[in-house]
């Protein structure tokens, strides 16, 4: 539904009625033909597959760390990404353009590579003989999280007007840049993270007792950190390599979706996904026409909307209370 | 069949917590431990459940070593309530209890089923629907109680069952420490072995077959309650002075100080 609108606002406005005609087969004109399917759907399904893994990563991640303020940053992964982009904005600032692998753009496989490598380093911290402790990775992810911020700004020191407005913007998050290629790999993503997670929902429910307790109802436990902490470095790092630091998806949808349907993780993990989905369309969406014609970063966006519904959230729970 | 501690010792960071430790807990009876604080109570029970690796010594679940088996078939044989439970997510009462059903695959209504009939048997129907987050610490830990009896509620082909509880009355006003006592009895005349450590000496005397008093990570002494509560080793084992009588009915022995 969100989708249906979204594909019909932007810059050029294109009606109900025509989009529905383009996209069952019906020829329309060549420019709005070439708008939906080069520009806007692409964009739209990437808003769709990006929300989707931040917001089910988010709730994975609030359920591992048993901390209901957890999200997909605390392993490290987006301030790593942050960094491996920044460097590639900054030293290969003039092949951006042509420099592509595999149609996507440096900067992406830098961010991707950064996020991965940062995540495997907080991992690789915390673990030690006795398996991998929640606490201390959580102060690792905030201690590489520290070093990229100091690698950032230096690198931000370094850079002239034009590679600093690219790396705040990238910072901003944007889905802009949506092409079929990232929507085919971003969507394979997507797809395998909503097959794998209901797999271990279970495992994430008796974790919310704790550890041990856990291990005493028959989960591996650390199996399955391992695993979660995998997909969500992936899912995370692919993310934020095609559309750049959205933020505030991953950590508010999954409270929100909390607060509405209860934490079993049977349930709360694909409405998650659901929910983040419909917010990063819906964001998006209005990221295209407010300023017509020019285009407001999506990251943007999100906090706005989301920030508002939140705290009218907050409002009403304690009002029941 | 039992639960054995076969000669066990536990050194952790420069401290001996546990010095050659033998212990049978036996299907169908109950085991108290008790002890002062810093003792080696928990860290016995952390050994018992494979929570903690003994530095020395091995531990047998049903004649076979404890880490030998698979953690499935460990968690229908053996069910652990800790003192404390560190949930802090809005799970309603019977969500948490249903925890417990985890490691078995009985199918949703059979499980609803055997929920109910545990929240009642703990006194906790009332909280069926209640968020976890909003009860009292004795409700909580009636839940918690809930939640591992219906880990071991059907008898498993794989073998006896044994039932480990942490202070599971240090929380309880005196009808739920009843209760507590009385669900320990029908367990144990179930065939499961229970072993649980506590703090006050009369309700252990009540309730205990065999009865393992802890002091310095050493066993000071076991056996029946009759034959190990004396004054002379109260005095040794806390330090207090005390005069043992016999409950008039019971006739179990009654530690009073």
């Amino acid at each position: 539904m969100a989708a249906l609108v979204s594909i019909t606002v932007g810059t050029v406005d294109i009606s109900v009625s025509d989009a529905l005609s383009a996209l069952t087969g019906n020829s329309v004109n060549t420019q709005t033909q070439t708008i939906l399917f080069d520009i806007r759907l692409p964009r739209i399904l990437l808003a769709i597959a990006v929300g989707a893994v931040l917001a089910s990563t988010g709730a994975v991640m609030q359920g591992l760390f048993r901390n209901p303020l957890a999200d997909p940053s605390l392993i490290g992964v987006s301030s790593g990404a942050s960094v491996g982009a920044s460097l590639m904005i900054v030293t290969a600032g003039g092949f951006i353009q042509s420099g592509a692998l595999l149609g996507l753009s440096l900067v992406a496989v830098g961010a991707f590579v950064g996020g991965f490598a940062a995540t495997l380093l907080v991992y690789r911290l915390a673990t030690s003989g006795i398996g991998t402790s929640v606490t201390t990775m959580l102060l690792a992810g905030i201690a590489i999280g520290a070093l990229s911020g100091a690698l950032n700004s230096l690198l931000s020191y370094f850079s002239d007007n034009d590679m600093l407005r690219q790396i705040s913007l990238w910072q901003m998050g944007n889905l802009s840049g949506a092409s079929w290629t990232k929507v085919t790999i971003m969507g394979a993503v997507a797809l395998l993270l909503i097959g794998l997670f209901p797999r271990e929902s279970k495992a994430l429910n008796a974790l919310l007792l704790g550890e041990s307790e856990a291990r005493h109802l028959g989960i591996d436990v650390q199996r399955v950190k391992r695993r979660l902490i995998v997909l969500t470095a992936l899912g995370v790092g692919v993310s934020v390599a095609s559309a750049g630091l959205v933020g505030f998806v991953g950590l508010i949808m999954p409270h929100i979706v909390r607060l509405a349907i209860g934490p079993d993780h049977r349930w709360l993990v694909p409405a998650s996904a659901l929910a983040g989905a419909t917010l990063l369309v819906i964001a998006d969406s209005l990221a295209r026409i407010v300023v017509i014609p020019a285009e407001l970063p999506t990251g943007i966006l999100t906090a706005l909307l989301g920030a508002p519904f939140f705290v009218a959230l907050l409002l009403q729970q304690r009002k029941d209370m | 069949m039992s639960l054995l501690a076969d000669n066990i010792s536990l050194h952790l960071a420069g401290f001996d917590l546990l010095r050659n430790i033998s212990l049978q807990v036996e299907a169908g009876k109950v085991t108290a431990i008790v002890g002062p604080n810093g003792a080696g109570k928990s860290s016995l029970l952390k050994v018992l459940t494979g929570e903690m690796v003994p530095t020395q010594g091995q531990v047998y679940l049903n004649n076979r070593l404890l880490q030998h088996w698979s953690l499935l078939d460990k968690a229908q044989l053996l069910a652990v309530l800790p003192q404390h439970t560190m949930l802090n997510f809005p799970f309603t009462a019977d969500e948490v209890v249903g925890l417990g059903r985890i490691p078995h695959n009985t199918g949703l209504s059979k499980d609803r089923e055997i929920i109910t009939e545990a929240l009642d048997l703990v006194d906790a129907s009332y909280l069926q629907k209640r968020l976890y987050t909003q009860m009292s610490g004795g409700e909580k830990q009636r839940v918690q109680l809930a939640r591992v009896l219906t880990q071991i509620w059907q008898a498993s082909h794989l073998g006896d069952q044994f039932l480990v509880l942490d202070e599971p009355t240090s929380a309880f006003d005196l009808s739920h420490q009843k209760l507590t006592l009385d669900i320990v009895r029908q367990l144990a005349d179930k065939a499961v072995g229970v072993v649980m450590v506590v703090h006050d000496l009369n309700l252990a005397a009540r309730c205990a077959d065999n009865l393992v008093v802890f002091d310095g990570g050493v066993i000071a002494a076991q056996g029946s309650p009759e034959a190990v509560l004396t004054e002379a080793l109260i005095d040794k084992v806390f330090g207090v002075k005390s005069i043992i009588a016999q409950h008039p009915v019971t006739k179990r022995p009654l530690v009073i100080t």
